[in-house]
């Protein structure tokens, strides 16, 4: 798993908190540095996908384990 | 590729918000945020029932005669207020609606506005129905734009990759 230079702890949000966190997450972080977002809501599973695709960051891997949805986000 | 690429990625987005209703003002804030979230230009344009809920709380009644005054007392001013659009049952269809909400950590919509606020989401009241329902700017909630018309939603409307009308 990559190192993250930043951890957004979205579990327990319903939509859309994990994109708005996300969102603002990446924001404090600097280019080509890693992110990981955590996440419950099953419906991250196709938003956080969706969110870097519409916003040019890239998810570098993604995993499900013990009912939580990690992503590592790479931003551009 | 670019044009793929620009389907793929909208980056703007209206929504007519014409409903105040409780179940419609979720979908509204929902979307307005996280496509502010995801960078787009997103505008909410309010008319008719949507503008009530940007009145504000300690706002009791809007309107300058007998017939907007009892129009505004069957939309009772404020997000709190907001009813259901079916099964309301005097209030309770919403409380009830609200407590499921919090048990599922999805924030009401007047928490959801406050975001869409903070993230500079264009939010404007339509001019032509805070006249017709005598809504007075000061009765409203700070942050909002300039109240604008008809046309002036259309020149947005036609620049954006995502109309809605909720």
């Amino acid at each position: 798993m990559p190192d993250a230079a930043k951890t957004v702890d979205a579990k327990g949000q319903s939509c859309p908190m994990p994109v708005l966190m996300t969102a603002k997450g990446i924001k404090e972080i600097d280019s080509g540095q890693i992110m990981l977002v955590e996440a419950t809501d099953n419906g991250a599973r196709s938003d956080i996908p969706a969110w870097t695709t519409q916003t040019g960051n890239e998810l570098v891997e993604s995993q499900e384990a013990d009912g939580v949805l990690r992503f590592w986000i790479r931003k551009k | 590729m670019s044009n793929d690429d620009s389907l793929d990625t909208p980056d703007s987005m209206t929504i007519i918000a014409w409903s105040g209703d409780l179940d419609k003002l979720w979908p509204t804030f929902i979307l307005a945020s996280t496509g502010a979230a995801s960078g787009m230009d997103v505008t909410v344009f309010f008319t008719f029932w949507g503008l009530f809920p940007l009145v504000k709380d300690d706002v009791r009644i809007t309107g300058y005669d007998a017939m907007t005054k009892a129009l505004a007392g069957m939309n009772a001013p404020g997000f709190k207020k907001a009813k259901l659009s079916k099964l309301n049952m005097g209030g309770s269809g919403a409380w009830m609606m609200r407590k499921v909400a919090e048990k599922n950590k999805l924030l009401p919509p007047e928490d959801l506005f406050a975001i869409c606020q903070e993230m500079n989401v264009n939010l404007w009241p339509c001019q032509m129905t805070m006249d017709l329902l005598g809504i007075k700017p000061e009765q409203m909630v700070d942050g909002l734009g300039e109240p604008v018309g008809a046309a002036t939603a259309l020149q947005k409307m036609a620049k954006s990759d995502i109309n809605l009308f909720i």
